[in-house]
């Protein structure tokens, strides 16, 4: 049995009026890949932003690694070994690649060096572009950026929220790859994506989100084959 | 000509002036959105701290350029924490509250340090001790610098070329970059957000200081209320500039200066004051985003 990471129980999220998290509970163990899936809106990026210290749940519990993080700073949360890749990738456009990795390894700053070594592995294409600005980078190097600079924290769990939106096929495919490796090097992730046929490919387990609640999770091949999942998520309309 | 040129100098070191305050506008606009009216009062308690100190630590008396240097970084100290202390009790407690309620609180914080410094202070004009023995360093014609033009210059360009350096090569300097741009994500990061914001409050309070001192030094006559008229002119070398760009107000700040100095100069000193509204109108009319100002674009 291995230990549970990261352990989310009833979690309630408000924005004012709209209640985007209903009584939430999910967990993930080491090493694992799980990922999210749920229509738009369904709350998924809200879920990951209260993990990280974002938004401020109602109500609920998050235990990172035992600990009972729930109105922890996005500060404390990254020292304590979770990372967050936000929806959009959110580069500093005005900073250097280089910069712009160096900020991710705020945390970690006596290990920059061995963060860049383990970013260039990943993705050489950052190692040609480390002096111009994040801002003139294309869709994908973007999102190999925001990876990368995540990764400078070297974080036991890694958030990310739809590494693949807007990214050419072939690029979401080697962006899928990545995560794979990553998860491989030791780094357990959360997966947030629309894209369940290839997400549900990755993962171990899964959960599906509804607006705002869980409906349905299990082994990610389970769900692979689930109807329900197949007719909403996978386009799947022969599936009953 | 030689006129012109007297002017330009005169303009120039003037606007150095400016570029010092307005770069404590910039970078707070930058991390914060907020244009901290209180700074052209902390710029005041910069002059007023660099007169006690001059008189408690006897430099008043034996003008020397170790005074200068000590009541310099003494009143950039008094005033950096006081930067800090404005931001923790004033603004901090209203994060996330919108726009409006820090602008106006802003404005708070300046009418109470007004009214505080004339009841502490008093409210009749000091004069600032002169630091430096007044002489003419250099002529050529009619054109004539004076050591205390020189060293408001000097000092202020090289507190500029410091603070460029802190921001373009330091880790701090590196954070409020990051934070300017997004904060979530530079939060993301593991970047303590609030200290950040702390960190440069500091920063622009000091420069803010280090332009009370130098004012002190050029025109001594200083008071509670002499916050007012630089701080509206700094912010508008700030627009000018494009808040929320450290180059421009470095920029704006010395452009400000030699147009209010030509002006003057070459129409009328009724025009003095006016000038700077008039730029602000035409900027804001023309080109909001001032000189170097990126346009905004819109946050997720
Ligand atoms: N800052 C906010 N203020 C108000 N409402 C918000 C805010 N952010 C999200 N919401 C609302 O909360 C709900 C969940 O949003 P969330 O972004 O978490 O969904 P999502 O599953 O990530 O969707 P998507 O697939 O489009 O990214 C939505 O109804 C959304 O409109
Ligand atoms: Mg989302």
């Amino acid at each position: 049995m291995s230990e549970t990471l990261l352990e989310v129980d009833s979690l309630d999220v408000r924005y004012g009026a709209i209640h985007a998290l209903r009584g939430v509970s999910f967990e993930v163990k080491a090493g694992e890949i799980v990922t999210l899936i749920g229509s738009n809106g369904a709350g998924k990026s809200t879920l990951l932003r209260a993990i990280s210290g974002l938004v401020r749940p109602s109500s609920g519990r998050i235990l990172l690694r035992g600990a009972d993080v729930t109105r922890f700073a996005p500060e404390a949360i990254v020292a304590l070994g979770c990372s967050h890749v936000p929806e959009g990738r959110r580069i500093f456009a005005n900073l250097t690649v280089l910069e712009n990795l160096q900020m991710g390894a705020w945390a970690k700053r006596g290990r920059e060096a061995q963060g860049l070594e383990r970013a260039f592995a990943l993705f050489p294409r950052l190692r040609e572009r480390l002096t111009q600005a994040g801002g003139t980078l294309s869709g994908g190097e973007q999102q190999m950026l925001a990876i990368g600079r995540a990764l400078m924290a070297e974080p036991a769990v890694l958030l990310l929220d739809e590494p693949s939106l807007g990214l050419a096929p072939l690029l979401v495919r080697q962006i899928f790859s990545i995560v794979r490796e990553i998860n491989a090097q030791g780094t357990t992730v959360v997966l947030v994506e629309q894209n369940a046929h290839q997400a549900l490919g990755i993962a171990s387990r899964a959960y599906v989100l509804e607006t705002g609640a869980l409906a349905i999770s299990g082994l990610a091949s389970d769900l692979a084959r689930d109807p329900r999942v197949r007719r909403a998520y996978l386009g799947d309309e022969s599936a009953e | 000509m030689e006129n012109l040129l007297q002017q330009l100098l005169n303009g120039v070191t003037w606007g150095s002036i400016y570029a010092l305050i307005a770069l404590g506008y910039t970078m707070v606009y930058g991390v914060l959105r907020l244009i901290n009216f209180a700074h052209g009062e902390v710029y005041m308690m910069g002059a007023m701290s660099g007169f006690y100190t001059a008189h408690w630590l006897g430099f008043a008396r034996a003008p020397s350029v170790t005074g200068l240097v000590v009541v310099l970084v003494a009143s950039m100290l008094v005033c950096g924490l006081l930067g800090a202390a404005i931001e923790r009790i004033a603004y901090r407690p209203l994060r996330g509250a919108g726009r409006l309620a820090p602008l106006i609180t802003a404005i708070g914080v300046s009418l109470l340090l007004q009214n505080a410094g004339q009841l502490v202070f008093g409210a009749d004009p000091k004069f600032f001790p002169p630091l430096l023995q007044s002489h003419e360093v250099f002529r050529a014609g009619e054109v004539a610098v004076s050591n205390i033009q020189l060293t408001v210059l000097v000092t202020a360009l090289l507190l500029m070329g410091a603070l460029e350096y802190i921001v373009q090569r330091t880790r701090f300097g590196r954070a409020m970059r990051a934070v300017s741009y997004d904060a979530p994500a530079a939060a993301l990061m593991g970047v303590p957000v609030d200290r950040v914001i702390s960190g440069t409050f500091v920063l622009g309070s000091m420069l803010a200081a280090a332009a009370g001192i130098l004012v002190g030094l050029s025109n001594p006559k200083i008071d509670p209320l002499m916050g007012l008229m630089p701080g509206l002119k700094a912010f508008v070398a700030a627009v000018l500039g494009g808040i929320g760009s450290v180059p421009g107000a470095m920029v704006g700040g010395l452009l400000l200066g030699v147009i209010e100095t030509l002006v003057t100069g070459y129409l009328s000193s009724t025009y003095r004051d006016a000038i700077a509204f008039v730029i602000l109108v035409v900027i804001l009319l023309f080109r909001p985003t001032g000189l170097f100002g990126a346009p905004t674009t819109e946050k997720v």
